[in-house]
């Protein structure tokens, strides 16, 4: 059972509460992009073993979209932050790498 | 006009707890930034009550106002005044961002009124219902059963529940069989 808090209400929301958003921070190309571009946009999501960058939506909840750094492998939940932004925050990354010495950091 | 009647006509059930369909209740979602001081008067003067904290619920003798999330309210008054305190509302709001919409007929409300109605409600729903995890006064929207709905202790032994009103006879018909005599674990005192 995977158990994240909202950023938006601060509820500890079960999984249930909430809907999948699959790979967060995935870059839309826009109208002029490639076919190869908007291929890469639907098909190449990483899938990692280990830390992973997701989107939520607490869905039966206030409503809200947000992101979840968790690990695939462990369920082990680093930390969960709003929607707006483009890269996880510094802080959280921090802490992801103390805990994970051997992750690579985040890559767009 | 029409004669208007709620979900369940006000239907009753007394087991472990009691339950109630609330009857006729006026409902208004307001949408809009929480922070503008524009959209606190509008629902001061709706209400009577000022802005409720994250996820509070304000009671008042005009009505009461709940936190629906960070950009939503539901502003509950009496019934006859919905569509009235609609219209004042956007009129008060004129250019400010804000969605202001009578959901009075779209939704279910029932009142369980007894001892153990937290565990009445955690039989079904993945929230925390201890008195840490939803303190009196502090709304929660989560899942009974299957479908969506939002609730508040108004006191330990009063708790209101809202649902679509769709599904306004299957939360009755759980909440009977969740609230039958004799089947609470009583596991949260």
């Amino acid at each position: 059972m995977l158990i994240l808090t909202c950023p938006y209400c601060g509820i500890d929301a079960d999984e249930t509460d909430l809907a999948p958003g699959g790979e967060a921070h995935v870059t839309r190309h826009g109208a002029d992009a490639s076919d190869d571009d908007f291929e890469a946009y639907l098909f190449h999501k990483r899938n990692p073993r280990g830390v992973h960058f997701e989107r939520w939506r607490h869905v039966y909840g206030c409503g809200k979209w947000f992101h979840a750094a968790r690990d695939t492998m462990t369920l082990e939940v680093f930390g969960t932050y709003p929607a707006q932004t483009l890269v996880p925050p510094k802080t959280l990354q921090t802490k992801i790498k103390k805990k994970r010495p051997d992750w690579k950091g985040f890559k767009k | 006009m029409s004669e208007a009647v709620s979900a369940l006509n006000g239907a009753e059930f007394n087991g472990a707890v009691r339950i109630s369909e609330a009857g006729l209740l006026g409902m208004i979602t307001l949408r809009g930034d929480l922070e503008d001081a524009k959209l606190a008067a509008a629902v001061k003067a709706a209400v009577g009550l000022a802005m409720p904290a994250k996820r509070g619920v304000r009671d008042g003798k005009k009505g009461s106002v709940a936190w629906m999330s960070p950009d939503e309210l539901l502003l509950m008054l009496p019934y006859a005044g919905a569509d009235q305190t609609v219209a004042r509302l956007d009129k008060s709001l004129e250019g400010v961002h804000h969605l202001a919409v009578n959901v009075s007929d779209a939704r279910a409300v029932f009142h369980l009124e007894g001892r153990g109605l937290r565990e009445v409600i955690a039989k079904g729903s993945p929230a925390d219902l201890s008195s840490m995890g939803l303190p009196v006064g502090e709304v929660r929207r989560t899942r009974l059963g299957q479908v969506a709905v939002a609730f508040w202790l108004s006191d330990e032994d009063h708790l209101t529940l809202i649902c679509f009103r769709s599904v306004g006879a299957h939360v009755f018909a759980w909440l009977k069989n969740a609230a039958a005599e004799g089947t609470l674990p009583e596991f949260l005192g």
